[in-house]
């Protein structure tokens, strides 16, 4: 019986081509697969462009709108390209209170990075939370939680995000919490579904007759498992968080112009719509348009590459 | 005589399913029932003592896997007990399931299911003995190692991903992690079912050669009646949630005792013995759902008289000595006892 064993870990050896699956390969093979869509690095130059602009609105900017001293009113309404009183170009123009457009949108962008992230992180932790308790417990939690979701997921999120943000009042914080109550379902969904389907494997059964206590094997067996459909739902998320802002900024209950977002920048330049100062909502609103395009085609990108029809 | 390390006693497990509310509509209006019962393991008796290996054989559906579950602490029995080392196993405070003990330990059929398929081989080794404070980090990590390379791997395997590995190395990996916490009793569900029969005969190999190193005493699961022959030292066979025969493995595949038993071992094709044909059981194993009345056996077994559709045959010893039959045959005939008698 010996000889069996003996001859039986040669033909076990692991054919010595077979790359160690270290956490740098795995990045690289991710990102060898990104790189196929030039659409996709495109996208990801993009964001990485206005993050950069964004959180580098005080070097980058000529102006800082927040600082009202620094506001001429001589300089209201400049055509974009027009040289102001303060000695530089106004690239995209300025607005009725003469403050810089370009400025103004990249403090903007800042706020809405700033908004969507934390939003998005919030809202895919509790999601996270939710999802993955009600599909390992079972039974009555998850009867609860899902039903709460499911009436959540019925209503527009915009109406949820409005209702919030009328019962709490403007500013920052306001906005996040209004967000991460209308999106956390989104997350509380997705997570739910993958983890039922993982929760039924043989691993999750042996790691809990081992025994491993039970946030053990939440955590670390069942969490890791279903990250990958989350990280795509993350992205597109993020977007639609700076998206809602935006509209909640428009409509008027989001932020203060003081305190631009792109969405406040986009309302206050739609009272001139009708005139010929089209540069006042157009920029931002392009600015937005691309921020959002290009984080939902990074997602895209992230979904095809995960996805394991498509796997290599 | 010293008790033996595992007692189940007298175990039944059912399942209830709960009718959802539109179902328990549809049922009131039809006049029908709805959800049901599945009686999954019927009054099971079993003892092994310590350094056994213990087959339980039977077509898939018989309540086998149940069986390990409930003694692996997974699910707890709707009825009796699971004892060990003369301690009942206790229930947690639902009493849904058992406190679940380290003390047992399962491999599971699908190694391609079994282990995380994120978690490197070394730390899914590792995190139970971890956790349960078996050692410093260091002494973990080497045990490991020693532990990958007793069940015929290298330890460097430890830093590599499940499906860097084949079936039969995924097995041996989910063997290695089971003996990692040092277990009393080893629960095989089907361990080597789903690898192929040259994959199979090498962790066959590997099990017996560790079963002769460590003394394991092991429930070993198993449809395969020629794999459970190799690694037995006495078999029960079940048939639809309850053991109608138990045996020592050489002496019941020499002579089965229960017609269920004998169209089993019918029915497994054999070189060398000139038979040409096998003779599958006729019919179909009923639903567990709704069990026959009487020996659960009498709807496909030609031997079947009046007192088989009645009376539930116990598991008894008939004439020859150290084996157990549950069968009116082998006690006293078929025929229905007549009552005024």
């Amino acid at each position: 019986m010996s000889d069996t064993i003996a001859a039986d870990s040669e033909t076990l050896a692991v054919p010595s081509a077979a790359p160690r699956e270290t956490r740098a390969v795995r990045l690289r093979n991710f990102w060898a697969d990104y790189r196929r869509s030039w659409v996709a690095v495109a996208s990801l130059i993009v964001i990485a462009l206005l993050i950069a602009a964004s959180f580098g609105a005080p070097l980058l900017a000529p102006q800082d709108p927040y600082d009202m001293a620094a506001l001429d009113w001589m300089d209201a309404f400049l055509r974009p390209g027009t040289v102001g009183s303060g000695g530089y170009m106004h690239l995209l123009g300025t607005d009725n209170a003469g403050r810089d457009m370009l400025s103004a949108i990249f403090y903007g962008l800042r706020t809405s990075f700033v908004i969507g992230l934390t939003a998005g992180v919030l809202a895919l932790s509790i999601g996270i939370v939710v999802g993955l308790a009600a599909a390992y417990f079972r039974g009555r939690t998850e009867a609860v939680l899902m039903r709460v979701v499911d009436l959540q997921l019925s209503m527009p999120a915009i109406l949820l995000a409005l209702v919030m943000v009328a019962m709490l009042g403007q500013g920052v914080a306001q906005i996040i919490f209004a967000l991460v109550v209308a999106q956390y379902a989104y997350f509380a969904r997705t997570t739910h579904g993958a983890a039922t389907v993982e929760r039924g494997k043989d691993y999750i059964e042996a790691a809990r007759s081992t025994p491993l206590p039970t946030h053990r094997v939440l955590l670390r067996h069942l969490l890791p498992n279903v990250m990958p459909p989350l990280i795509v739902v993350a992205t597109v998320q993020i977007a639609s968080a700076i998206a809602l802002e935006a509209t909640l900024s428009f409509l008027g209950v989001g932020l203060p112009l003081t305190e631009p977002s792109l969405g406040s920048l986009i309302s206050n330049g739609f009272k001139y719509i009708h005139t010929d100062r089209y540069w006042l909502s157009i920029y931002p609103g392009l600015f937005l348009m691309i921020t959002v395009v290009a984080i939902n085609l990074v997602g895209d990108q992230v979904r095809t590459i995960l996805d394991p029809r498509n796997a290599r | 005589m010293t008790a033996p390390l595992l007692e189940i006693r007298r175990v039944s497990k059912r399942f209830t399913r709960q009718a959802g509310l539109i179902e328990r509509g549809v049922a009131r209006l039809t006049g029908q029932g709805a959800g049901g019962t599945v009686h999954a393991v019927t009054d099971v008796d079993l003892a092994v003592p310590q350094g056994e290996v213990l087959g339980i054989v039977g077509e898939s559906g018989c309540g086998k896997s149940t069986l390990g579950r409930v003694v692996s602490g997974i699910y707890a029995p709707s009825e009796g007990e699971v004892v060990l080392n003369g301690q009942p196993v206790a229930r947690d405070r639902h009493g849904a399931s058992q406190k679940l003990t380290t003390k047992v330990q399962m491999i599971h059929q699908d190694p391609f299911a079994s282990l995380n398929p994120r978690m490197k081989v070394g730390e899914t080794i590792g995190e139970g003995p971890r956790v349960h404070g078996f050692g410093t980090a260091a002494e973990i990590r080497e045990r490991t190692g020693s532990l990958l390379e007793q069940v015929g791997l290298e330890a460097s395997y430890a830093d590599r991903l499940p499906h860097q590995f084949s079936g039969g190395q995924r097995q041996r990996i989910a063997i290695a992690r089971a003996l990692a916490m040092q277990p009393e009793l080893l629960v095989l569900d089907e361990a080597v079912a789903s690898l192929d029969v040259s994959i199979q005969a090498q962790v066959l190999n590997l099990f017996t050669d560790l079963r002769r190193e460590l003394g394991l005493t092991a429930l070993f699961i198993s449809h395969d009646l020629s794999v459970v022959r190799h690694v037995c030292d006495r078999v029960a066979i079940m048939y639809l949630g309850r053991v109608v025969e138990l045996a020592g493995a050489e002496d019941l595949y020499r002579a089965p005792l229960h017609p269920y038993s004998e169209a089993l071992f019918a029915s497994v094709p054999t070189l060398g013995t000139g038979r040409a044909s096998f003779h599958p059981i006729k019919g179909e194993i009923p639903s567990p759902l709704a069990p026959p009345p009487g020996c659960a056996f009498h709807p496909r077994c030609p031997m079947a008289g009046p007192r088989c559709r009645v009376e539930v045959p116990r598991l008894k010893t008939p004439v020859q000595g150290a084996r157990q039959v549950a069968c009116h045959l082998h006690d006293g005939g078929t025929q229905q006892k007549d009552i005024a008698a």
